[in-house]
């Protein structure tokens, strides 16, 4: 735990020093209407990564999310042009985001193949899927009365980050304060263990993969109204920011440890770090390489300063950075108990 | 590839053009104003890296630094709808006076330059338009019926004013190509053409392998073809290679829009003789002097209005505050050296 915060701490201090430099030195940023810019401009990728996090939690990935964004809106664009109503569309494509979702988790829990390998097929499949929907065209011309909520902000804060901010304090209550939070960390750390001791691993996964499709889909909504354009390559590429952010927020990619206070400082330290750079005109392939070496160098440093992990027990996961964490606690002590059982399974 | 087309929107019925509260957009012109010393005005092209748009880009920058002012090109890594955005409030917080946008979505784009019209900066579209109520002037390649007509102009020319003609074209349902195809078939009634019969239009859907065999098809069913008009770059580009291997280069003429850089060795080794396309380059001068008229409140975007652009001499906004840069340019072994996009 006191490394976890000592990560976000380091974290705190890039995101004060990001901002502190776009004020001292950048015409322009501190300005309400830049500050509100910066915060909408990365209100879908905090939702994306909001969605992703206590998937990633458990040891899994969902690399399908923006392209479960573009369906959405792809989706969005074709009710809308077929002369359904704004209302209705909503609900429908929440409902159909959830869909997306659940077909991750059945060919995840059910059949029992790795994420990485489901989303990544149907990262190809969804987007493919939108352009079956729209193909190259663009749908616009949405109601000017629902435009606002993803365009207009109260003083800096955009209405959209105040949305982003709701779903971000419940998944945060949901991971840090429930008994199925808890068990997250469970999962991520030991499966087999976290089964054992009567986790419902199955069900807290299938609700996981379904809660991220309803979120991208939450997302897609923001996106084809702050845009005013249902695309089928809307926020193509978006689900790699979005892993980014949580991984630079501290969370590990093999599951079990992470927050999301730190997913949240590590969101607005890439938005203010990437506002920062455009306004001082540095171009796009050099910020990829400041954003990708921030990236290495997060998952680097948890690595370098943590001397005695040793390679001669390879299923034993780290026990010193979970001490405090009451799942993690109970994890380690069941998996003493069972440690022979668990190895064939995985 | 080079971007002929704007992008399509899709508008539904007239709730679309609505604006988001459009007052205090207006600009007012005083024609007697000189143009200002020390614009800042930025380009923002479609992607950074198309050849096609850098060429622009340079063609505009000189044009403002002509002017005195500064200009920059500053641009996304990825041509969708969106990625714009960003550099549009960029721009405006860095308070340029002027922005020349490629827009990659009319829609996108619109709410943020319309904050930028809002904040008293010009707004200029190049190449592909935004919605008309998000910029002041754009700045068009050449009408449709110039495009068209030099086309036909280049091919009844080198088939000697006789014979079989065929159109390969981009997809059956390209905006562009199909209103230039409309517009050339008009062309063709006219008395000076009364020789040419135009026997196919075939479509390779901008797909280069596609067009390759739609080219062997159209010399195989046509075995006495005399030319072949494709009005898309690709198109050009895949016949030229069937022809350029096959026994009936040099005989059959092939002509139409592409890009020197595709066609050159084409034109060197004998295989076509003349093609056309505006020159980026001219497009973006013209779209930086249209920009330095705005910003310096000498034009607003009225019709009618006038204004100087350097070597290109004098322009007249159209309708819709559009300028249009003129007749195609047409590329042959004599100037083909001198272009590089």
């Amino acid at each position: 735990m006191s490394r976890l915060l000592r990560w976000e701490g380091v974290l705190l201090v890039l995101c004060v020093a990001v901002l502190a430099y776009g004020a001292a030195t950048t015409d322009g940023f501190a300005e309400q209407g830049n500050i509100s810019f910066l915060l909408l401009d990365y209100s879908e990728v905090a939702l994306l990564a909001i969605a992703l996090l206590p998937i990633v939690l458990t040891g899994e990935i969902d690399l399908s999310v923006a392209s479960t964004l573009g369906f959405c809106s792809a989706l969005t664009g074709t009710l809308w042009e077929a002369g359904l109503p704004f209302e209705t569309i909503v609900p429908l494509v929440l409902l159909a985001g959830a869909v997306l979702g659940s077909v991750n988790a059945v060919l995840v829990v059910y059949f029992g193949l790795p994420s990485l390998a489901v989303t990544i097929g149907t990262l190809g499949l969804y987007r493919g899927l939108a352009y079956v929907l729209l193909g190259d065209r663009a749908v616009t011309g949405f109601p000017a009365n629902y435009r606002p909520l993803a365009t207009d902000s109260l003083g800096f804060l955009p209405y959209a980050t105040m949305l982003v901010l709701v779903v971000g304090v419940a998944v945060a209550l949901l991971v840090h304060v429930t008994p199925v939070g808890r068990s997250l960390y469970a999962i991520g750390l030991n499966t087999q263990t976290a089964r054992f001791s009567g986790i419902r691993v199955d069900r807290v996964k299938l609700a996981l993969f379904v809660l991220s499709g309803a979120l991208a889909a939450l997302a897609s909504l923001i996106y084809t109204l702050r845009y005013n354009s249902a695309r089928a390559d809307n926020a193509n590429g978006m689900e790699l920011v979005a892993v980014a952010a949580v991984l630079l927020g501290g969370v590990s990619i093999f599951g079990g440890r992470g927050t999301v206070l730190g997913v949240a400082t590590a969101l607005l330290a890439m938005a203010g770090l990437r506002n920062v750079l455009f306004l001082d005109d540095v171009s796009n392939e050099i910020q990829n390489v400041i954003t990708g070496l921030l990236l290495i160098v997060s998952v680097l440093v948890p690595v370098v300063f943590k001397p005695r992990r040793t390679k001669d027990v390879p299923l034993e996961k780290p026990t010193s950075d979970t001490g405090g964490d009451p799942g993690g606690g109970r994890a380690r002590g069941l998996r003493r108990d069972h440690q022979g059982i668990g190895r064939g399974g995985g | 590839m080079v971007a002929l087309a704007g992008c399509g929107g899709t508008t539904r019925g007239s709730d679309a053009a609505e604006g988001d509260g459009g007052a205090g957009n207006e600009r007012s012109a005083n024609p007697d104003a000189e143009i200002q010393e020390g614009l800042k005005i930025a380009f923002l092209p479609k992607e950074i890296d198309n050849p096609y748009m850098t060429i622009m880009d340079e063609g505009g920058i000189t044009a403002v630094s002509e002017t005195g002012g500064e200009g920059k090109a500053v641009g996304p890594s990825d041509a969708s709808a969106s990625s714009q955005v960003s550099y549009i409030n960029t721009l405006i917080q860095q308070q340029q006076d002027a922005i020349v946008i490629a827009a990659n979505d009319p829609n996108a784009v619109a709410p943020a330059l319309k904050d930028a019209m809002s904040q008293d900066i010009a707004v200029v579209t190049v190449d592909s338009d935004a919605a008309p109520d998000a910029r002041h002037v754009f700045v068009n390649q050449a009408s449709s019926e110039e495009i068209a007509r030099t086309q036909v102009e280049m091919v009844a020319e080198q088939i000697g004013g006789s014979g079989k003609i065929a159109i390969l074209s981009a997809t059956p349902n390209a905006t562009n190509q199909n209103a230039w195809i409309d517009i050339m078939k008009e062309e063709l009634k006219k008395p000076e053409y009364a020789d040419i019969e135009l026997v196919a239009t075939v479509y390779g859907d901008d797909d280069d392998q596609k067009s390759f065999q739609e080219a062997q098809a159209l010399l195989r069913t046509h075995p006495d073809l005399k030319g072949i008009v494709a009005p898309t770059t690709v198109g050009i580009a895949a016949a030229a290679r069937y022809l350029s291997s096959s026994p009936h280069k040099g005989k059959v003429a092939l002509t139409g829009l592409g890009t020197p850089n595709q066609m050159r060795q084409f034109v060197k080794n004998g295989t076509v003789t003349e093609f056309a396309l505006w020159d980026p380059a001219e497009l973006g001068y013209l779209a930086g002097y249209a920009a330095a008229a705005l910003a310096s409140g000498q034009i607003s975007g009225e019709e009618g209005e006038t204004f100087e652009a350097g070597k290109l001499g004098e322009r007249t906004i159209g309708a819709d505050g559009e300028v249009i840069l003129g007749p195609p340019t047409v590329f042959n072994a004599d100037n083909i050296d001198d272009y590089d996009f």
